[in-house]
């Protein structure tokens, strides 16, 4: 188990660095920094002094060993808009992205588990039929349009809850949090069910398919053969073991939430990660857009390395050790 | 091999299983089909009643209505199922659930899907044993200990915490055996328990199942369509066609003096060592689906002694020797038909 998880991380690295790579590349080919910051009156010398002192005058694999190295101490340079580090911008805007991801994948997964498991289980009941139809409007419907919807019923027509914003927010060091005012957490609703509407009905359709799948299998038969209660077989035998599809799926969510965060950012202005990195889009400040890539990256990174973590507590047959010691036994 | 032909219990007892006319049907958008048309048999305790026949013969499905677990859209559409004299076949979904593994146990084909294989083999033995008996936990484990040591596991005190895929796959059948044993059933269904497995464990398992009858008076229903599985281990066997029962007797008797011309073609089509394999009888054709059954006998067309009442009358079950037969020959002639 150890040797696997080196190995998976010794894959993550490389992962990283190729992403490294991608934006780094961004610098060269999106124009010339130096001319997007000066002005075209500006001498050529102050050009020439700005493009020295920002090293850029140095060959591309210094370049890019010295952005890996600076990246890897969280220093991403500094925005050419802004003029403040990266790092300072980023971490300014990480807490409204994360805790409307956070809020998000609660509803994927407190509402689309137990909805996947009730349809599968009471294939034909009308409520069955209700959440099947209702998550394919959630699997179609684009997010931006989710979004639009939510904000004119519930805000323009019933007026109850803010179109946009986080609402106040409380500072807990450097995090700024949401959650302890009645106005942040309004302000959370619209946005997270607009974020995870589309990860509950994925998450429901998959529990539902995996739950009729081993529903199917010869343990779950001989589990009704031995007359276990239903419960049990429901949920002990039948629900653990579509866990890994389940596991792998959501992890895969969360990443996605993260970078689907864009554009439910940008419709509800939450001044979050994906806000900053369209405002850099607009402005090509390409400091901001490689900072964002190699954070959204990493962050897949660490869910799947996470996942593949949590395979081994969900199914013993992966824990080798185990099974060589016994194997001469049997 | 052969074994005493004479049922070991005395024939006062009341049977263990009795299954009276049973049919079993399918309802779909193209109409009913019937897998099971008029079945019926019984087992005495410690018996061992060997169920044959060909694919689609409806012998699993047999075993499944017996034991309640008939899926969608099939359903028992007349007859009845006695268990120790009580009528199971109309019982409600939570009563049934306590006679499965309470009273009837049972034993699935493949032994490397029928265990679940996130939950350690103790866990799943505890857990059928505390759905059925009250038993402390500490009792319950103890209980999964013996019931491992009985079904032939070494060191079952060690083993128990291992995951089923720590088990080979005979070792792992024997587990399946010791699950459906939990409660003590007086009935267990073994729906080819054998099948997969390489023959010396077949012979291990098989031998496994007749201790059953014999220590603790458990009916075994033994579902195969290996004719050797059955002359080793069935006290006597019921032969289905078509979903019916073409022929039932006991063992040597359906072995060497076969009376439906369906048996004597199958008993022809198992090799012998030491005769030529050119002289395996084939039965021509196959047998009918199951929205293709002939009127009159189900055999009728592939039967080489065929009668013009065949065609139009179906043949119940009459006595043929010490077995009986659904065939108009033993109407005629009764008792002298091969």
């Amino acid at each position: 188990m150890l040797y696997f998880i080196i190995q998976r991380m010794l894959q993550s690295v490389l992962v990283m660095l190729v992403v490294a790579a991608i934006s780094f590349a961004l610098f060269s080919y999106v124009g010339d920094p130096i001319e997007a910051m000066t002005g075209e009156d500006d001498p050529i010398e102050l050009k020439q002094q700005l493009r020295a002192s920002l090293g850029l005058d140095q060959p591309i694999p210094i370049q890019f060993a010295r952005f890996v190295g600076n990246a890897v101490q969280g220093d991403f340079g500094v925005s050419y808009r802004a003029r403040q580090p990266v790092m300072q911008l980023i971490a300014e805007r990480f807490p409204a992205t994360m805790e409307l991801v956070f809020v998000a994948s609660l509803i994927a997964l407190f509402v689309g588990i137990p909805a996947g498991i009730y349809t599968a289980l009471r294939r034909d009941s009308p409520v069955s039929y209700a959440l099947q139809t209702g998550s394919l409007i959630g699997i179609s419907m684009p997010t931006f349009l989710t979004g639009i919807l939510l904000i004119l019923v519930f805000s323009v027509w019933l007026k109850v809850l803010p179109s946009f914003g986080r609402g106040e927010t409380v500072d807990i060091g450097w995090w700024s949090t949401g959650f302890l005012t009645v106005s942040g957490l309004k302000s959370l609703i619209l946005p997270s069910i607009t974020l995870g509407l589309f990860s509950t009905t994925l998450i429901m359709r998959l529990v539902r398919t995996e739950m009729l799948e081993v529903m199917r299998t010869d343990y779950i038969k001989f589990a009704r053969a031995r007359g276990l209660r239903d419960r049990s077989i429901n949920f002990r035998h039948a629900f653990k073991n579509t866990l890994v599809p389940v596991v792998t799926i959501t992890g895969m969510q969360v990443g996605s939430l993260i970078a689907f965060a864009i554009i439910t950012e940008t419709v509800f202005q939450w001044p979050g990660l994906g806000l900053l990195f369209i405002q850099a889009v607009g402005n090509v400040d390409i400091p901001v857009m490689a900072a964002y890539l190699v954070l959204t990256a990493l962050m897949f990174v660490v869910i799947n390395l996470a996942v593949d973590i949590l395979y081994f507590f969900i199914d013993p047959r992966l824990r080798a050790d185990r099974a060589v010691a016994s194997g001469a036994t049997t | 091999m052969q074994r005493d032909q004479q049922p070991r219990s005395d024939a006062a007892a009341p049977p263990i299983l009795e299954v009276r006319n049973l049919v079993v049907a399918f309802h779909g958008l193209a109409g009913t089909l019937r897998a099971l048309d008029d079945v019926s048999f019984s087992i005495a305790p410690g018996e061992i009643l060997g169920v044959v026949g060909e694919s689609g013969a409806g012998k699993s499905l047999t075993g499944a209505a017996v034991i309640g677990l008939l899926e969608r859209p099939g359903r028992i559409d007349g007859g009845e199922i006695l268990l120790a004299g009580r009528r199971i076949d109309n019982l409600p979904h939570a009563q049934m659930r306590k006679v499965r593994g309470r009273e009837i146990g049972a034993i699935f084909q493949d032994p490397l899907t029928s265990l679940n294989p996130l939950l350690t083999v103790g866990e799943q033995l505890t857990e059928t044993i505390a759905t059925h008996l009250a038993l402390s936990a500490k009792a319950a484990r103890a209980r999964a200990v013996e019931l491992l040591a009985e079904v032939g596991i070494p060191a079952p005190a060690n083993r128990i915490d291992d995951y089923p895929h720590h088990f080979s796959g005979g070792m792992r059948q024997r587990v399946v055996i010791a699950l459906a044993l939990c409660a003590n059933p007086k009935l267990v269904i073994a729906d080819e328990p054998t099948t997969a497995l390489d023959v010396s464990v077949q012979a291990q398992i098989l031998e496994l199942i007749r201790r059953l009858g014999r220590e603790h008076g458990t009916a075994v229903m033994l579902i195969t369509h290996d004719m050797g599985v059955i002359a080793e281990t069935a006290d006597r066997v019921a032969v289905m066609y078509a979903g019916r029962v073409a022929e039932i007797g006991p063992t040597r008797e359906i072995i060497e003096t076969p009376h439906h011309p369906y048996t004597v073609g199958l008993m022809g089509s198992v090799p012998v060592i030491g005769e030529d394999a050119e002289d395996l009888v084939q039965i021509d054709g196959s047998m009918p689906r199951l929205n293709a059954i002939p009127p009159g006998c189900a055999f009728n067309p592939r039967c080489g002694e065929v009668m013009g009442r065949c065609l139009s009358q179906r043949p119940g079950l009459m006595p043929a020797g010490r077995s009986q037969a659904a065939c108009w020959l033993m109407d005629t002639v009764t008792g002298d038909a091969a």
